[in-house]
């Protein structure tokens, strides 16, 4: 019974550290996950509408293999992104980067919004609202006149 | 005419003003980066010979950059043009294969011609990634100093190669011999 035991206890202990070997270190792990993170907010400049995480393009996966390669050096993700941003320019980016030439693009939707909101209050304000003067003779009679109408039909 | 009415108008006019221009763009077309740049550092193998290539010898004349692939289809409809150039001995070209098999590139340069004085071997984008090529074919004009003077996206017909790329060759010539006269 006792060897029994012992053989079990064994048993699971080189499982055990079978298993820690197999598990991936968790630098690979790190590496994967910024890779990723990375890849999404890539262009495939092959297909333009994808990121090079989603592109199945031949370069998108060599652009995800230099990614990998240049998180595994050591560089940051803004310099990752920098050294492809370096060769294809801002296109490479999934979000365009705020600067001078896109500036129309950040700010316009809050310009259109604004001038919207402007013509819309400038409309409100010059709109002639209907007078709301008192009724005259005539209107009292012809009132008068039409609910007597129903009266007598009801 | 009063003013609210303008306006509208107006809008429409800028929007399709915008439109037009933006709508008859090829989005495929990306501005490189790399105008004016030298050549990167780069040792990669000679599809050919047994070799490897550096950019130590795009350097010394003018040369074209041409990245080929035998899987691409409009490479063939350049082809022509290089095998035209290659027998006037125009200018020097040297060729990038890109992300090929090496015995399906030879074939393909015994089939259709081989216009290339060196041919580099990128079977994994390594140099492509480094100079910004988004697909193929594509073309850099190159300076004796080794410096990228042009890049011309999709195939050199003989139109491309007479109103585009024959100018700045020309350029880059007078250039060099404007400095050789000065020193």
């Amino acid at each position: 019974m006792r060897a029994l035991w012992i053989a079990l206890i064994a048993a699971v202990l080189v499982h055990g550290a079978a298993w820690a070997q197999e598990d991936p270190a968790p630098d690979t792990e790190i590496v994967d996950t910024r890779t990723e993170a990375i890849s999404k907010t890539l262009r495939c400049v092959v297909c333009q509408n994808q990121s090079i995480y989603d592109s199945n393009a031949p370069l998108a996966e060599d652009m995800r293999r230099l990614v990998r390669k240049r998180v595994e050096a050591g560089d940051s993700d803004d310099e990752v992104r920098d050294y492809l941003r370096d060769r294809y320019g801002d296109y490479v980016l999934m979000t365009p980067p705020l600067q001078m030439n896109t500036i129309l693009l950040w700010a316009g939707p809050i310009i259109l919004f604004l001038l919207g909101g402007i013509w819309f209050l400038l409309r409100l304000r010059a709109a002639p609202t209907a007078e709301q003067g008192d009724l005259t003779e005539e209107d009292r009679a012809r009132i008068a006149a039409a609910l007597a109408n129903k009266d007598a039909s009801a | 005419m009063s003013w609210s009415r303008i306006v509208p108008v107006a809008l429409f006019v800028v929007l399709t003003i915008f439109l037009a221009i933006g709508l008859t763009r090829d989005p495929s077309v990306i501005p490189t980066e790399m105008i004016d740049r030298e050549m990167p550092q780069f040792e990669l193998p000679e599809l050919r010979e047994e070799t490897t290539v550096t950019e130590a010898d795009l350097v010394g004349e003018i040369a074209l950059v041409n990245v080929f692939g035998s899987w691409c289809v409009a490479c063939l409809q350049e082809h022509p043009t290089l095998m035209q150039l290659s027998r006037d001995d125009t200018v020097k070209i040297v060729g990038v294969n890109w992300r090929d098999d090496r015995v399906d590139a030879l074939d393909w340069l015994e089939e259709h011609g081989d216009p290339y004085d060196t041919i580099i071997f990128d079977e994994e984008s390594d140099l492509v990634i480094e100079i910004g090529v988004t697909g193929a074919p594509e073309t850099f004009v190159l300076d004796p100093d080794g410096r990228i003077r042009y890049k011309q996206i999709g195939p050199i017909t003989p139109e491309v190669w007479k109103d585009t790329i024959r100018p700045v060759i020309e350029a880059i010539e007078l250039e060099a011999a404007g400095e050789a006269a000065s020193s």
